[in-house]
């Protein structure tokens, strides 16, 4: 048999049949990462659980109505107002009744007792209120939050809470300030 | 007698070229790896809202999406907020169902990992909303995400 040379195969199309592939992908891809604020919704409740009585001073009343206006602890308010009013409401003031409770609790990671404010948010809307709204809102006690957080963190590790590196000293930080934010059964009086 | 040639006429030689194939390959690579194809058509227009504390969501096979807003074809449809699920409209009672399936889908060891994200028009109003978390509840889905956009600046 004689030796046939095998004719070499012209590579050049190469990078064109790559090229419609890689045009391909690129106009497919979606590179969306889905962001967005990230919560937990409480567990389902027994239907003949007793309500549990809250201490008047210790809730701080957000009501939101069918037109997008706000009532903050009786009064009428705006989103701005929001963060400061929560900020103020949740600082220590054991001896003015103005403010909610303190009590001591018991942190393991550090080994003492810390005291703690009592105060709880209450969040109730409409089930006509706009969604934009309610996101506003949820975004803005967020912010709060995460304010009282990067104090608390600078105060006792010089470094803001995102920064913090050590997973245990995010641990001490979420306990320190706890995000007590209640939603109530929305109510149907604006109408939807 | 110098050492170093100089090289009177300079002829720009012509680029090698044949390592071209293997970086749009590699390139090509990276893009089918990163590349989802979307598996629903939205039904629904869910232009979310903006907000600043907003969180990435991490693992992407681990996300349930629920999508809530104006219909698309509002002339067939009408202007109210629908709920869709996968590819088609749904009712607040075919939550339980939806969060059953999705569960079905998932790994054993993955199924309590499950969060579900609400995409919803900014324009829809809270009834809707809020009957789809008391199904969600429910059906004990309790982790949520409400997407929503970086705000600008």
């Amino acid at each position: 048999m004689p030796k046939r040379a095998t004719p070499e195969i012209n590579a050049g199309s190469m990078a064109d049949i790559a090229f419609l592939l890689l045009i391909f992908f690129l106009v497919t891809t979606t590179m969306d990462v889905d962001t967005g604020i990230i919560r937990k919704l409480p567990p389902p409740v027994e239907k003949n659980q007793d309500d549990v009585e809250v201490n008047d001073r210790n809730v701080l009343k957000i009501l939101v109505n069918s037109h997008d206006l706000l009532l903050i602890d009786g009064q009428r308010g705006d989103v701005n107002m929001l963060k400061a009013k929560v900020e103020d409401f949740m600082s220590l003031h054991p001896n003015n009744p103005k403010y909610p409770e303190v009590k001591p609790k018991f942190i393991k990671e550090l080994g003492k007792e810390v005291m703690l404010s009592k105060g709880v948010i209450s969040l109730k809307n409409d089930r006509g209120t706009s969604y934009g709204m309610y996101i506003k809102v949820q975004d803005e006690l967020a912010k709060a939050f995460h304010e009282m957080k990067d104090q608390k963190s600078l105060q006792m590790y010089g470094v803001k809470y995102d920064q913090l590196v050590d997973p245990a000293k995010v641990k001490i930080i979420n306990k320190l300030v706890p995000v007590p934010i209640s939603e109530a059964e929305p109510e149907n009086v604006g109408g939807e | 007698m110098s050492r170093f040639k100089v090289k009177k006429n300079k002829e720009a030689g012509a680029i090698n070229t044949s390592s071209l194939p293997d970086i749009i390959f590699m390139l090509l690579f990276f893009f089918m790896v990163t590349t989802t194809m979307r598996e629903t058509s939205p039904k629904v227009k869910t232009k979310v809202p903006e907000a600043s504390q907003i969180q990435k969501l991490e693992k992407k096979s681990l996300v349930s999406y629920i999508l809530i807003g104006p219909p698309i074809n509002h002339r067939l449809y009408g202007d109210n907020s629908r709920i869709q699920l996968d590819d088609q409209f749904a009712t607040v009672k075919d939550i339980g169902e939806f969060v059953a399936r999705e569960r079905q889908a998932r790994n054993e060891a993955d199924r309590n990992k499950i969060t579900t994200s609400l995409k919803v028009d900014e324009s829809t109003k809270m009834g809707i909303v809020t009957d789809v978390k008391q199904q969600l509840r429910k059906s004990s889905a309790l982790k949520i995400n409400y997407s929503a956009r970086r705000a600008k600046k």
